[in-house]
């Protein structure tokens, strides 16, 4: 016994009907990165679309290691750490970039309030980083001099 | 992608290395055509089905992306899942075993 024409033809819709979905996918999940905090061109806007108003506190208990002089600014190695208790998400920014939010990173329970990245610098400029713990945030700032700007054009 | 993840001192080191242009949408060509964005904007690492790492990145991470963090609780032998997506629907999963040091 074969299967029918019609049979055959539902079974095609419904796979190409589970391979859309498929596609959707990453979709959903780009639901979640924050759109309007990277597309924002200043750095208060950034932080704002990303954080909301909340109140920000200078903030000694947030570490940035970077080097003082960045020869080039297309990779400059940054690791960021806090010992502030109940953070919940760290967000670095560079006001002079085109894009000031350079990335964040949730704080997942099994993992230490610490990340490192190589990210891009425009020109000499301020390291911002904001910690997110409760209802507050938390600012360390810490300027990078850039011999060679990373942003290209 | 490359990921290493190593037991130390209690804990998990994980430092991956994920090549990827990370097009930052300034960038002209030769002839002068802007080069459009392509940059990953999300890298998720996930042990025993839960989330231990989530990033949201944009096009100021340089281009091959590296990242590291550590986590507790895993043993050497396990398995590391790390997946990251992009602008334009690209993505990729890869999963490492966790190794002593």
């Amino acid at each position: 016994m074969g299967i029918s024409r019609r049979d055959f033809c539902k079974t095609i819709a419904g796979s190409a009907a589970s391979l859309a979905m498929l596609a959707v996918m990453p979709g959903r999940l780009l639901a979640t990165w924050s759109e309007k905090a990277f597309a924002a061109s200043k750095l208060d806007d950034a932080i704002t679309a990303k954080f909301g108003s909340l109140p920000i506190e200078e903030s000694s208990a947030i570490m940035i290691k970077a080097p003082e002089i960045a020869e080039n600014g297309a990779f400059v190695p940054v690791t960021v750490s806090t010992t502030i208790p109940g953070a919940s998400s760290i967000a670095i920014f560079t006001p002079a970039n085109f894009s000031p939010m350079v990335a964040s990173f949730d704080v997942m329970p099994r993992m230490k309030p610490e990340v490192s990245l190589r990210m891009r610098m425009a020109k000499t400029d301020n390291l911002v980083v904001i910690v997110q713990a409760g209802g507050k945030l938390y600012r360390t700032v810490r300027e990078v001099k850039v011999t060679i700007g990373g942003c290209g054009g | 992608m490359k990921i290493k993840a190593v037991v130390q001192n209690n804990a998990v080191a994980v430092k991956m290395l994920i090549p990827h242009p990370m097009e930052t949408g300034r960038r002209k060509e030769q002839n002068g055509t802007l080069v459009p964005h392509h940059f990953i904007t999300e890298v998720t690492a996930t042990w025993k089905g839960e989330t231990v790492f989530h990033a949201e990145l944009g096009p100021g991470v340089s281009k091959d992306p590296y990242l590291s963090f550590q986590f507790t609780g895993a043993k050497a032998g396990e398995m590391l899942k790390v997946s990251w997506v992009d602008n334009k629907g690209g993505a990729e999963t890869a999963e490492e075993a966790i190794t002593a040091m």
